[in-house]
């Protein structure tokens, strides 16, 4: 390796935010045309790095070489200049402007006074030809599917020359079978002598794709390797700095009664489109069903329905023998639910409220938490005291406010306020996203747990692996309908992979 | 804007038109009463449709500003203030004291705006809270210089109000204003001419322009328009400044050209009416100004029933009352605001500070 | 039990002390600011500033005089806390303040008559105020109703009421409400009768019973937001209302009742000022309440203790601006000046900590959630 085959270099960069260190004396380089992954855990300071290198974030201290020139990267306007584009986590588009509108934002031309969305346009045409991404300038961004929005974030750099390319969980959003459609254009820009960064947590993906891999873990980097030296166990070791069980210990389920009955459910999303279209299945005590789909085919307001959270359009859905369609939260979760939900800071906790008036968020009018429409106040305390022990909850007291708990502890004081409950069925939604590997552990054998104590468990979530982990049976879902169910352990990746596509066995067939 | 909307806001119109037709009737030609009623509503709805477009430049570039209100009264204040200074102080003739007079409204709305972007932008203080904290500064900073200045002896203009400069003088757009009996129409005072000018000036440039495109960018989406080079603190600073000016000189329309004199709490809500203009025009200048013609026809409708007085009818005798007929403007206010004649969508980032 | 108590107990006294120091400091600011400006225009902030002492606590008379100028303050004040704790900015406190006066002064003159009789203190009183705070309730609930079902903004909607309230109360008092009187050319109720009036505390001085009382309301909010479990849903609706509705609290009543809570307030203040001080009610008395109510909720961060503070201080500027205004010529408007700048550092806390150096520590508030429609 030359030095002038070295497109870009970050050394020892440092950089603290009030309470945590981000990146410590972090190095990392690129080579020009090959395909560099960065991997790491949530929170091991990949995106840090990555918004350091785009200008978003300054360094502590640490230097930024570019074609083997020291640079200072103010600004996202100085990385532009310097050739680096970046697609980030979420989408930095604009919903209500167009294509072209969103690709020349910054960089506009402008004949006359007046932007030029010709020349705009033609250009754009251009470049989606000779990348072989395929994009309509005219369209509304908020109306294109999430696949064909990324690849406008893709044009978007190259439209201002971009050389190096870094894509921050650029698959988090997709099907494999879209994940395998991106790596070919990745493959196709490195061949063109752009240099790409890609960011992950996902282990196959990086023996796929990459040509050099570098493990961050905790703030830090961990080491530097190639798929030929390394496999998916040596990889994970690195991530978490322990062999981690990748499976959940669980014996067979024990089915007994149906806890929850849904049938040919239709709920409409904030816009006023069908996003669930007739959704039918049973949830039985003492099982564990997962619903696995790629992010926004319906499982988020699917799980927003069953919970009262969102109006039903039709069917119904029967919990514990109750028909409780449609009824606000409150009568829900007397009958018998318990909600983990997805969004834990928005919808699952008050965050300026303190430990224990959140272990009590769903039960404060109940005795002994009140008395004639009185807070007992000693009651609550001793309440959250207990729970603090029983789970874990690592909080200094139960009167510090929720929000200066980490991720993990306050998923922690949900799952204690929901599981202390009197339930009979538990919806979790995303259960450990953003979470660090213990509490994961830690939730996963809680949800087992459960199930064993004979309570009914819908899990959906986005990972895969998760859903294959702790379902029993796993039902896929695919434009707001579930195109399958199956036994776990009757099913490979692979052909859930092809499912959540909407590639159904009967389809491949014909 | 969609033409339903447009249908509902010709309809209202006419409706208020038709009131003062069927009474005026028998005393004056339609045609008059039209003309007149129309030119009273052009004139009238000056103040919300600049007040509107102050609210369109802030809120397009993610600020909500409340504080219309109290800028609109500053800038009435200080713009009369100078104008006063010019004539009696420095003794300039008319003309010249009254045009230094809108610079100087124009000037405080960006004053006024300034404080605005440092509270909302610079230390994120809640939006409304910043707008209504503008509000009340400029009732007291006002209600206090009037006092001090005019009321109590010893100060520049020994304890009495000047004598004024006057208001501006009308303008007749040529040929239009020859027309007979709707000529009237096109014979307005300049502010009037300008807040038209500047609904054509603002569509242009936050539809067509660079800066536009910019100033939308960042009140959609902050964070996209940052990481694509765009400095949204600086977007948002001038454009806040630039919608202050405009409410500077809806300002200037009360004591500039409607009539020469201040009052404390002259601007009686128009700021907080323009701001619901502003919403059910979806954010959209030429929306904003139709939507503040239906307030300038209520506004009309009260002046003329006035005017018409004694041939109401005994069956409608509310009409006679201006207190009752003067709740118009307001109910319609707040039936716009409840959505359902027609909902809106403001821009996503609307009133959220921007945390880098 | 006993123990964690204990450490709350000092918890919430560092936490005390800690919350006042910002209002404190803002206050401090705008004073030295304030007489920059009294200095600008050519007073003596001094002399002005003794004057201003002198007349709010100098004498018996005076402490009495800012008593009476506090009680509507902390009656609205109150008012607009309530609503911030529930999310809710009502700039509406004006015009609920007038109709539950002008139903006060309605029942206090009007009632004897319809009734062709006498009526006891002991009813007249109770049902004059009692129906004032209902109308304050009702003409907030509006604007709260219409936040709940149609998601029109409670900011515009309360200021649209009050220009209602202020035509409609000037429809009433220069028509059916008039004092008949031949001698009377102003906009005023007639009196009201013995029987509906509260009596002052002391036989020469014009404090009375309801500066008392709203000092115990103010303590009745206090309770009601912290111990009861319509507090705990208000204070979850205006900290994050999703995590309301997932905790099973139907948002949609607690904005009205939260409103209507806050309408009543308003309506007491009114109907208080009334029955107890004024005996009619009057044309443009209700002006500027709305927003003095607002600085003065948000100087006392919304907790009612710290209100009735906040309220008495903005009662003794108002009181001493007179003697100030006698004894140096600056017009007491200048109080309002003062007051919108200790508003400005007030919500601004992050400009006064800038200036003084303090770190952050608490949540902000946070009411712009976008509009409706």
């Amino acid at each position: 390796m030359t030095n002038n085959n070295m497109i870009l270099e970050a050394k020892d960069i440092t950089k603290k935010f009030p309470g945590v260190l981000a990146n410590d004396h972090v190095n990392f380089d690129l080579h020009k045309g090959e395909i560099h992954a960065l991997l790491g855990e949530n929170g091991a300071g990949k995106t840090t790095l990555m918004n350091i290198l785009y200008g978003l974030y300054r360094p502590d201290s640490g230097e930024v070489r570019v074609k083997g020139e020291a640079t200072v990267i103010h600004s996202p306007k100085d990385s532009i200049a310097l050739g680096i584009g970046m697609v980030h986590q979420h989408f930095m588009l604009i919903p209500v402007f167009t294509v072209a509108e969103n690709i020349m934002l910054g960089d506009e031309t402008v004949r006359h006074g007046m932007l030029d969305r010709k020349t705009v346009a033609a250009k754009i045409k251009d470049l989606s030809q000779r990348y072989g991404l395929d994009v309509d300038p005219q369209a509304l961004v908020g109306q294109l599917p999430v696949g064909v929005q990324q690849r406008v974030e893709i044009v978007k750099t190259l439209y201002r020359d971009a050389e190096i390319l870094i894509l921050d969980e650029p698959t988090a959003v997709l099907t494999p079978q879209e994940s395998d459609d991106l790596f070919r254009i990745m493959r196709e820009l490195t061949r063109r002598g752009v240099s790409i960064i890609f960011i992950t947590h996902k282990l196959k993906e990086v023996l796929a794709v990459a040509d050099r891999i570098t493990v961050m873990r905790a703030g830090q980097v961990v080491g530097t390797t190639q798929p030929a030296d390394t496999d998916e166990d040596k990889l994970a070791a690195m991530m978490v700095g322990r062999e981690v069980i990748l499976t959940v210990k669980k014996g067979s389920a024990e089915p007994k009664d149906v806890v929850l009955q849904v049938e040919n459910l239709q709920v409409q999303d904030d816009r006023g489109l069908d996003i669930v279209r007739g959704v039918s299945f049973e949830v039985r005590a003492g099982e564990i069903l997962g619903i696995a789909g790629v992010q926004g085919n319906g499982q988020t307001q699917l799980a927003e329905a069953l919970t009262g959270l969102r109006p039903v359009k039709s069917g119904k859905f029967i919990l514990a023998d109750k028909d409780v369609t449609g009824k606000p939260p409150r009568p829900i979760t007397q009958t018998g639910l318990g909600h983990i939900p997805e969004d834990r800071q928005r919808h699952g906790l008050v965050l300026p409220y303190t430990v224990a008036d959140n272990m009590v968020l769903c039960s404060y009018y109940l005795s002994p938490f009140a008395r004639n429409g009185i807070i007992q106040q000693s009651a609550v305390d001793s309440n959250a005291r207990q729970l603090i022990q029983e789970y874990d909850v690592r909080t200094p007291s139960p009167y510090v406010p929720t929000f200066k708990l980490s991720g993990g502890n306050q998923q922690k004081v949900i799952v204690a306020r929901e599981l202390s409950r009197p339930i009979k069925l538990l919806v979790a939604s995303q259960p450990t996203r953003g979470l660090d590997v213990g509490s994961i552990e830690y939730i996963h054998k809680e949800i087992v747990a459960m199930r064993d104590r004979g309570l009914g468990v819908l899990l959906i979530s986005a990972e895969l692996d998760e859903i294959m982990a702790l379902s029993d049976r796993i039902a896929v879902m695919y434009r707001g309908q579930i195109v399958a169910t199956v036994e776990v352990g009757k099913v490979t990746r692979e052909q859930l992979g092809l499912l959540m596509a909407g590639i159904t066995p009967e389809k491949i067939a014909a | 804007m969609d033409w339903r909307r447009f249908g509902i806001i010709l309809f209202i119109i006419s409706i208020m038109f038709g009131i003062v037709v069927l009474i005026g009737i028998t005393q004056n030609s339609p045609f008059v009463i039209i003309t007149s009623m129309l030119a009273t509503t052009i004139a009238v709805a000056t103040p919300l449709t600049l007040g509107a477009l102050s609210g369109i430049f802030c809120e397009r570039a993610g600020v909500v500003n409340i504080g219309i209100e109290g800028m609109m009264l500053g800038a009435a204040f200080f713009g009369w203030l100078a104008s006063l200074y010019m004539n009696s102080i420095f003794h300039f003739s008319t003309m010249p004291s009254l045009i230094v007079g809108v610079i100087a409204a124009m000037l405080s709305g960006g004053l006024f705006a300034l404080l605005h972007a440092v509270l909302s932008i610079t230390f994120k203080v809640d939006q409304i809270i910043g707008g209504t904290v503008i509000n009340i500064l400029a009732i007291g900073v006002t209600g206090f210089l009037n006092r001090q200045l005019f009321f109590e002896s010893g100060s520049v203009f020994g304890g009495q109000v000047p004598h004024s400069p006057g208001v501006l003088p009308s303008i007749r757009i040529p040929l239009l204003a020859d027309i007979p009996t709707f000529g009237r129409i096109f014979e307005q005072q300049p502010i009037t001419v300008a807040a038209l000018i500047l609904v054509v000036i603002t569509h242009f440039i936050l539809f067509k322009t660079r800066w536009g495109l910019r100033t939308r960018a960042v009140g959609e989406h902050p964070r996209a328009a940052e990481t694509v080079g765009i400095n949204v603190v600086r977007t948002r600073y001038i454009n806040v400044i630039i919608g202050g000016m405009i409410a500077g000189l809806g300002g200037a329309y009360f004591t500039l050209q409607s009539v020469s004199s201040f009052e404390p709490l002259m601007t009686n809500g128009r700021g907080f009416i323009a701001l619901a203009a502003m919403i059910f025009g979806n954010w959209t200048p030429f929306g904003a100004w139709a939507a503040a013609l239906v307030f300038g026809a209520a506004q009309a409708l009260q002046i003329n029933l006035q005017f018409f007085r004694e041939l109401i009818p005994a069956q409608w005798a509310f009409l006679q009352n201006s207190y009752l007929v003067g709740l118009a403007p307001y109910i319609l206010t707040m039936l716009i605001l409840t959505g359902l004649i027609g909902k809106t969508t403001p821009p996503a980032a609307d009133g959220q500070p921007y945390e880098k | 039990m006993q123990r964690g108590s204990d450490r709350r107990l000092t918890k919430g006294l560092k936490r005390l002390l800690y919350s006042l120091y910002v209002p404190l400091l803002a206050v401090l600011t705008s004073i030295i600011l304030g007489g920059l400006i009294i200095k600008a225009v050519g007073g003596d902030p001094i002399a002005a500033y003794r004057g201003l002492l002198e007349g709010a606590f100098g004498t018996p008379r005076a402490l009495s005089e800012t008593a009476v100028w506090a009680t509507p303050y902390i009656f609205a004040g109150l008012a607009v806390a309530v609503a911030f704790k529930g999310g809710l900015f009502n700039i509406g406190a004006e015009g609920q303040l007038a109709f539950g006066a002008v139903t006060a002064a309605l029942i206090g003159y009007a009632l004897p008559v319809w009734l062709h009789t006498d009526i006891p203190a002991f009813i007249h009183i109770p049902l004059a105020v009692g129906l004032g705070v209902l109308a304050g309730a009702l003409w907030a609930a509006i604007p709260g109703a219409l936040k709940a079902y149609t998601g029109g903004h409670e900011v515009i909607n309360t200021i649209m009421m009050n220009y209602i309230a202020l035509n409609i109360t000037s429809f009433l008092l220069n028509g059916p409400m008039k004092n008949p009187d031949p001698l009377n050319l102003s906009a005023r109720t007639p009196d009201i009768a013995a029987s509906a009036r509260i009596p002052p505390i002391f036989p020469d001085l014009r404090v009375h019973w309801g500066f008392v009382l709203a000092l115990l309301v103010a303590g009745l909010m206090w309770w009601l937001l912290w111990k009861t479990t319509l507090g705990f849903e208000i204070r979850t609706v205006g900290a994050n209302p999703d995590a309301a509705k997932y905790a099973g609290i139907n948002v949609k009543r607690i904005i009205v009742l939260t409103m209507a809570i806050s309408g009543a307030l308003a309506g007491l203040a009114g109907a208080i000022e009334v029955t107890a001080l004024n005996y009619r009610h009057e044309l443009g008395f209700s002006i500027g309440y709305g927003f003095d109510a607002i600085a003065i909720a948000l100087l006392g961060k919304s907790n009612p203790f710290g209100v009735v503070l906040a309220a008495i201080l903005f009662g003794a500027m108002r009181n001493g601006a007179t003697r100030m205004q006698f004894l140096t010529q600056i017009p007491v408007d200048i109080i309002s000046v003062i007051q919108a700048l200790i508003l400005l550092f007030v919500a601004a806390d992050a400009i006064i900590r800038f200036i003084y150096r303090i770190r952050a520590r608490e949540e902000r508030v946070v009411l712009t959630r976008g509009w409706g429609g």
